[in-house]
Formats: C-alpha cells, sequence, structure tokens
C-alpha cells in the first residue's frame, strides 16, 4: 500500500465526476484501488449490500448497447443501495429527437443524484456533467476518448496479482486507434509507475505514440517480451471492411495472442482482456482458458470497482 | 477542525490495563466460559482493544476466543451529511457468526450511533445468538437506546469536551485522555 489512511481516517476526494484519468494522481489510484478492496469484501457476504448510497438515484443512460458495463454498474449501484434507473435510447425521448442538454435538465428535475453514461460521442460525458447543477457523472465510455471505471477495473486486478506496480511491464496489443480502453489503460498504468509497450497493425497505431509516454513495437513478440501482464484488445470485425487489417486469420497470425507469443512473457505473465473476447481472433483459447487468463477476474473487479467509485464520488452532500 | 486541548489525563497505561483485564474476565463471567464467543471490534482502535483481551483470555482460560474486525463506514447514518466520504476499513470475521455470542469491543460510548451501525452491519453478516457490548469509556450524551454491558469507567462530561483512548499501536502509547476543543 502505497497510501497510509490518515489519522482521523477522512480523506480529501477530490473527484466529483468521473470523466477521464488524466487528471487522477498516483495516489488517487492508490486509494481507490485500498478502497475497492474492502467493497469486494461485501460481494463475499450472504447478504451481498450495504445502505450506503439508500435513497440516492442511480441513472444508467446508454446510448450504446453495452450489457457487461451496465450490469456491472447495476450490481454495484444495488449493493451499495442505490435505487436504480435504466434508460436506453431506444424508445427514449431522445430518439424523439431531445437535445443531450434537455435529457440532463429532465434527469435532473426527476431527482437523479448519479448518473453514468455511455455515448458515442467523444466528450458526451464532460458536456452533460457541465449542463448538471447538482447530479454527478460517472463516464461509462464516451467515443474512442475514454472509458475509465474499464481502465480502474483493470489496475485493480492487476495490482491484486502483481502487488506494487512500479516499473511493471505492461503490453497491449490490437487495435489501441479505435480503443477508449487502450487510451484510458495507459494513462491509468502509466501514472501509478507501468512501463507500457503498444503493439498491433501500423494501421491501427494512433500517429503520436510517443505523446502517450509510450513505446510501439510492431512485432508483437517484442513487445510481449519480459512482460509482466499482457492486455489484448477486442477487435471489431468491422474493421477488417475498413481496410485496416487483411483479414481475420491474418490477425490472429501476427498479433493474436497464443501459447506462442506468450512464450515470450515472464512465465506466470497475466493475461487480461476487456471482453467480450473474440477467440482464435486477439485471442486463442488456450490462452483465453488457459492458468494465466484473469479475464473472468476483471469482470468481478469492475462490481467492486465501481462500488468504490460510486461510494467516493456519489454519497455525501453535493 | 477545531484543535483538542488535552486538559486531564483519564487513566495511565497500568490503569489502562487493569480496565483492559477486568472487561476481559467480566466477558468470561458473562458468558459463563469460553463457549461459542468471538470479539468483535470496532475500528480503528476498538480491534486492537479487542485483540488485547483476546490475549489475556488466552493467558487465564488457555483458549484462543475467534476475534474479528468490523468498519461501521457503510452503515453510518450521517453519510449524506458529511462533505467528504470517510474512508472504508476492512471488515473480517474469523467464522460464521451465526448462533454465536458477539461481544462488541469499543474505545468510547457517546452517542451510541456507533453502536447502532455496528448493530445492523452484524445483523447483515449472519443471526448471531446474542450481542453485548464492553466499552473502556462511557461519557454520556446517548441519543439512542443503547447502553454498554460492560464498562471500563464512566465518565460525565460535556459536549465540548473529546475523551481520546490512545492505544500503542496507533498512538505510540496507551493512556486514556480529556480534551477540549480550543475554540
Amino acid at each position: 500500500m502505497n497510501v497510509m489512511p490518515s489519522e482521523t481516517g477522512q480523506i480529501v476526494w477530490r473527484h466529483r465526476n468521473v470523466i477521464d484519468l488524466d487528471n487522477w494522481t498516483k495516489e488517487d489510484l492508490y486509494f481507490l484501488l485500498d478502497q475497492a478492496r474492502h467493497m469486494e469484501n461485501v460481494m463475499d457476504r450472504p447478504i451481498k449490500k450495504v445502505p450506503v448510497l439508500r435513497g440516492k438515484m442511480c441513472v444508467n443512460l446508454f446510448f450504446e448497447n453495452s450489457t457487461r458495463t451496465r450490469v456491472s454498474f447495476e450490481l454495484a449501484e444495488k449493493m451499495l443501495s442505490a435505487d436504480v434507473v435504466n434508460w436506453s435510447v431506444t424508445g427514449s425521448s431522445f430518439a424523439k429527437g431531445e437535445t443531450m442538454r434537455d435529457t440532463a435538465w429532465t434527469l435532473e428535475a426527476m431527482g437523479a443524484d448519479i448518473v453514468v453514461m455511455r455515448h458515442g460521442s467523444v466528450g458526451a460525458a464532460q458536456y452533460l456533467a457541465s449542463k448538471l447543477k447538482r447530479a454527478i457523472v460517472l463516464n461509462a465510455g464516451d467515443g474512442t476518448h475514454a472509458h475509465p471505471t474499464q481502465a480502474l477495473l483493470d489496475l485493480y486486478t492487476a495490482w491484486k496479482h502483481l502487488g506494487d506496480l512500479n516499473g511493471k511491464r505492461i503490453a497491449l496489443v490490437g487495435d489501441v486507434l479505435h480503443s477508449r480502453v487502450a487510451r484510458s489503460d495507459v494513462i491509468a498504468f502509466k501514472t501509478i509507475g507501468c512501463d507500457v509497450v503498444l503493439s498491433g497493425p501500423p494501421t491501427m497505431m494512433p500517429r503520436d505514440v510517443e505523446a502517450l509516454g509510450c513505446r510501439y513495437e510492431k512485432d508483437p513478440r517484442k513487445a510481449v517480451e519480459g512482460a509482466d501482464m499482457v492486455y489484448l484488445l477486442r477487435i471489431q470485425k468491422e474493421r477488417q471492411q475498413d481496410g485496416l487489417f487483411p483479414s481475420v486469420d491474418e490477425y490472429h497470425k501476427w498479433w493474436g495472442a497464443d501459447n506462442k507469443l506468450m512464450s515470450y512473457a515472464k512465465p506466470d505473465a497475466l493475461v487480461m482482456h476487456p471482453g467480450p473476447i473474440n477467440r482464435g481472433v486477439e485471442i486463442a483459447s488456450e490462452i483465453a482458458d488457459g492458468h494465466q487468463s484473469v479475464i473472468l477476474e476483471q469482470v468481478r473487479s469492475g462490481v467492486a470497482i465501481r462500488m468504490a467509485l460510486l461510494y467516493l464520488c456519489g454519497g455525501g452532500v453535493r | 477542525m477545531a484543535k483538542l486541548k488535552e486538559k486531564a489525563q483519564l487513566m495511565s497505561a497500568q490503569d489502562l490495563k487493569r480496565v483492559i483485564r477486568r472487561i476481559a474476565n467480566e466477558i468470561v463471567e458473562r458468558n459463563k466460559g469460553t463457549e461459542k464467543m468471538i470479539l468483535v471490534g470496532i475500528h480503528r482502535r476498538g480491534v486492537y482493544l479487542a485483540r488485547r483481551i483476546q490475549k489475556i483470555i488466552e493467558e487465564v482460560e488457555g483458549v484462543k476466543i475467534p476475534c474479528g474486525e468490523l468498519d461501521i463506514t457503510l452503515y453510518r447514518d450521517d453519510l449524506t451529511t458529511l462533505f467528504e466520504q470517510p474512508m472504508v476499513h476492512s471488515t473480517r470475521m474469523p467464522q460464521d457468526i451465526s448462533g454465536q455470542n458477539l461481544y462488541l469491543i469499543d474505545d468510547v460510548l457517546y452517542t451510541g450511533r456507533t453502536v447502532r451501525a455496528a448493530l445492523e452491519a452484524l445483523v447483515d453478516l449472519g443471526r448471531s445468538s446474542q450481542v453485548q457490548l464492553a466499552v473502556i469509556i462511557d461519557r454520556g450524551h446517548r441519543e439512542l437506546p443503547i447502553h454498554a454491558d460492560i464498562c471500563g469507567k464512566y465518565v460525565p462530561t460535556s459536549s465540548d469536551e473529546v475523551i481520546e483512548v490512545k492505544v500503542s499501536e496507533i498512538d505510540g502509547k496507551d493512556e486514556v485522555v480529556i480534551c477540549e476543543r480550543d475554540a
């Protein structure tokens, strides 16, 4: 633990909204990880519920389909005893042409305290937060910009296995260009002191990899060499039609994780993936189901980390 | 937060040691032995006090009583009135508490709200046979119908005063002092 509890047990949690992780310090990250550990403890109890957000209303506003993230948030909200409203875009007034500003005001008029939003446009979460006077916003993914809770749950999972993350080597393989997960993960793992190497087809790399503070290796074997953790990004098969890679088989042959590729990493290197996995594309079944894979643990971590965020940002007087 | 000015020492390290020993003995007496007994310390100082009681009972009775720790943060009734969220600590029970006699240990009993939260937290962990409360200091000013079954010392206080039970594990030394809020 790098952050010691203060004498009074009080900390100053300065993040009201969680839009992106670029303004988070290493101390913020470690503090959240520690709090998530206690939240995970609640998940193991016979009664998986604590009354901490009783009377608070959470609205899960999803403009893009994402069953996993929504269910994970919903579970976290329910375990903290919040009231949960799921607002999906199909059939909503948004489809009838309501602007997001009006949606924000409507949510607030209904008494929402916490809004969890997934949206296809970069900056949507920031915009929503700027229009809300009272309620807070947790970004569940905005376009290709950020997916902070995914990065935090990845960090939590890695921390539980690797301990102090300072100086640990992380290889991130796949479509970095279109991935908000990659962007948030790079920020989170870099802030906490990891060395991050990116790999994948050059057509799927941002132009300024160095600006992210990372090294790019076209050859994934070089990228995973000596890695403590290998993170595989989901390949959207539609990208093939955009001509970013020749075929699914070709992608798998070059950048897919199999036993051969993993033999370049450290012997007990962790394998992570944000899910849902494409077997035989970015990951072979032998790896997805192998002993190094912590993919299902990531799912569990997601609930714990979201509970910790909801508690720290969503409770109290604002 | 207003600064605290130390007014007087209520217990020396030696006094505190005697009180803890008496509480340990009373717990065993009330429980009519060490059967089905679990000590539960409330974070943070109650945890260390419970461990000391565990050690004394082990010395006297030759039995190591299971000892758990309870964090009540997520059960507080004042969370919506606080500006900053308090930090969550660990809750660990050495075994299933169903059917067991629980002895809740805390340093100071004041409004009774911490104990109320602790009782709610314990209900969520299982159906214990009974719960009893042991504290080092009862300083009065209860806001809820809660009382201590075992009490080290009753100290009438004014609401401007603060009682600090110090334990060496956290504070570097053992003692009990009464402080006043510096206006």
